[in-house]
């Protein structure tokens, strides 16, 4: 039986300022002539980071992912931006001040964008529940909006403490995905479970980042609750395999699915993620 | 009594690779655990991996095995070419471009039978084409440019498809249908091939004698009752059958048909009937052991059937071709 894991602690908001500070000094030049005043973002995460941080007018465009319900919990708000693709050609003649990217943007397009002489700032994503708050602090460095940075991460930090405290007992969760892809050890996903109250068997496969878990071992760990992605219109044998007579087997002592919008980018959004983990908790705890 | 023996052996081989196909997974299961979960089968974990997770696996790499075999032969008996071979000629892809179009229409869902039969009328298709285009009097060289012909329609059309597909998966499952795995199958896609497959069997074995007298010349057979287009016809169904329901569930698996019959015929002489019946078996055994062999190798990367069996089956399709060159068979 796993030990059930503590509480979830975040770093301190001192390191969050000190990142905004740092970036604020490195773009010291930058900001000598003032905030941005047209801001392409080239990425889902930051299209929706910055939406929830911009000026008015000041965020030109976002990506079409932004915009699609499937993808993004902000896809309302994106309707009103005029939407890209992420490619060169367009982003130029947007004409923006300052291109929002991240650091998997591809080379290419960053190196050309450079070339066509913009600013582009290559963002890291948060890859962790405790990166959310620094992510929040530089895009608001970056925007010049510092002030509306620190209250959306005093909102973030309030929604946090708010949780539920997890139970003793956890239940023991794995998150499957199309073709048998699921979360370890060291992933937003796994820290989002551990906040629920959900303890996750990838961890004891051994799994740490993403990786596949073979459907035999998956069934052979017994969890008591299996988390599905969402499905996508079409067909396809990948997403099949969360409809194999094992899986439903093991689905009828606890399941649930989770939308990948909900999830896919560490912005306050994930507690919303959270929120509905632990309703299939509870749901799965009663039915057991 | 040598065929027999043949038989016996073959029929010996694919029960043990069966069994080892059964033993063969990451669950890390005792053989005396799985078989006991296998047959008592108590609802537990270990039942549900055996039952569930691997016995389809096994049942299905046989299954389509055989009926590779089975149709290669046919199909070479009939043509009296050795070139001959679903995969190689198109119908193996074209039946997967029919299981993709099911699949992406939302076809495949509207009724039970769909898919396979779907699967069925692409092999149908690519069958009377490859018929059509290189007919009876055709050479070596016109049967494989026409199945090049089919193969390179069927597997445009499929890319196409799944490209269309608003599925974000759909796109990376192009090497699935031209290579063929079958990594978690289960017992639904058992049902589901099983029908067209146990007809298929019946009608090619039902070629056995017309195909023994052919070997006598076209006029012989005739003579002797076997009506050539009623041969053609029922080959023709045959193959679709067991090629469309095996594709349908798995992909297009290549080479098994031309490498089976190929190593079998100098054990079973002349003679096509001996040749169908060794070569069922023959296809069983190389499919489970190519399938035992993906999940030995690379375990966790879905390594697909179609590598293993055209590293085995390509070098024997150069050498085939060489032959045929030098004996002029052109």
């Amino acid at each position: 039986m796993p030990r059930p894991a503590g509480p979830f602690t975040l770093a301190s908001p001192r390191a969050s300022s000190l990142v905004a500070l740092a970036v604020a000094l490195l773009g010291a030049t930058a900001a000598a002539a003032g905030p941005p005043q047209r801001v392409v973002s080239l990425n889902l995460c930051t299209d929706q980071l910055a939406m929830m941080l911009s000026a008015p007018g000041q965020l030109v465009s976002i990506t079409h992912l932004a915009a699609d319900p499937m993808m993004s919990v902000m896809a309302d708000q994106a309707a009103g931006f005029p939407l890209n693709h992420g490619r060169a050609e367009e982003i130029h003649a947007l004409d923006p001040d300052m291109v929002l990217a991240t650091i998997w943007t591809p080379r290419h397009t960053v190196s050309l964008l450079e070339r066509l002489g913009l600013r582009v700032e290559q963002m890291p994503l948060a890859m962790r529940l405790e990166d959310i708050p620094d992510n929040i602090a530089q895009i608001g460095a970056l925007l010049g909006r510092e002030a509306q940075a620190q209250a959306l991460i005093a909102d973030f930090r309030a929604g946090l403490a708010a949780l539920a405290p997890p139970p003793e007992m956890p239940l023991r969760a794995v998150l499957h995905n199309a073709n048998n892809y699921t979360s370890g050890s060291g992933t937003m996903a796994a820290d989002l479970l551990v906040l629920a109250g959900l303890a996750n068997v990838a961890r004891e496969a051994g799994i740490t980042g993403g990786g596949t878990l073979p459907m035999e071992q998956i069934v052979m760990l017994a969890p008591d609750l299996v988390i599905q992605a969402q499905r996508y219109p079409g067909a396809s044998r990948a997403e099949a395999v969360m409809d194999h007579p094992a899986m439903l087997a093991l689905r009828d002592r606890g399941g649930g699915a989770l939308a990948d919008a909900e999830w896919v980018c560490g912005t306050p959004h994930v507690l919303r993620a959270v929120a509905r983990l632990a309703a299939l908790r509870d749901a799965a705890t009663e039915g057991n | 009594m040598r065929l027999a023996l043949l038989l016996t052996l073959l029929a010996a081989l694919t029960a043990a690779l069966f069994l080892v196909s059964l033993l063969t997974g990451p669950a890390g299961l005792s053989p005396a655990r799985a078989l006991a979960a296998l047959i008592r089968g108590e609802g537990t974990a270990e039942t549900l991996v055996m039952r569930e997770i691997r016995l389809p696996r096994a049942l299905l790499a046989a299954m389509i095995g055989a009926s590779l075999g089975l149709a290669g032969a046919a199909m070479q008996g009939y043509l009296r070419n050795p070139l001959a071979e679903p995969g190689l000629l198109g119908v193996s892809g074209s039946a997967a471009l029919g299981a993709v179009i099911a699949l992406q229409t939302g076809l495949a869902a509207a009724f039970t039978l769909a898919l396979p039969l779907a699967a069925l009328t692409g092999a149908v298709v690519a069958v009377g084409l490859i018929l059509a285009l290189a007919g009876r009097q055709g050479g070596s060289i016109t049967l494989i440019l026409a199945g090049i012909a089919v193969s390179a329609m069927a597997g445009a059309l499929t890319a196409l498809a799944l490209n269309l597909s608003p599925n974000p998966f759909a796109a990376a499952e192009i090497v699935f249908w031209m290579m063929g795995s079958l990594a978690d199958r289960s017992m639904t896609h058992v049902w589901l091939a099983l029908p067209l497959m146990v007809l298929g069997w019946a009608l090619l074995a039902s070629l056995a004698r017309g195909l023994d007298a052919l070997t006598l010349g076209e006029d012989v057979a005739e003579s002797m009752g076997h009506a050539l287009p009623r041969l053609r016809l029922t080959l023709v169904a045959g193959t679709a059958c067991v090629v469309g329901a095996g594709t349908a569930v798995a992909g297009a698996i290549g080479f098994v048909g031309l490498v089976v019959p190929h190593i079998l015929r100098p054990l079973v002489g002349a003679r096509p009937s001996h040749l169908l019946a060794a070569s069922a078996f023959g296809g069983a055994a190389l499919l489970l052991a190519a399938d035992i062999a993906v999940r030995m190798i690379l375990p966790e990367r879905d390594l697909k059937l179609g590598v293993l069996t055209a590293l085995v089956g390509a070098p024997l399709f150069f050498h085939l071709i060489y032959r045929t060159r030098r004996e002029g068979l052109t």
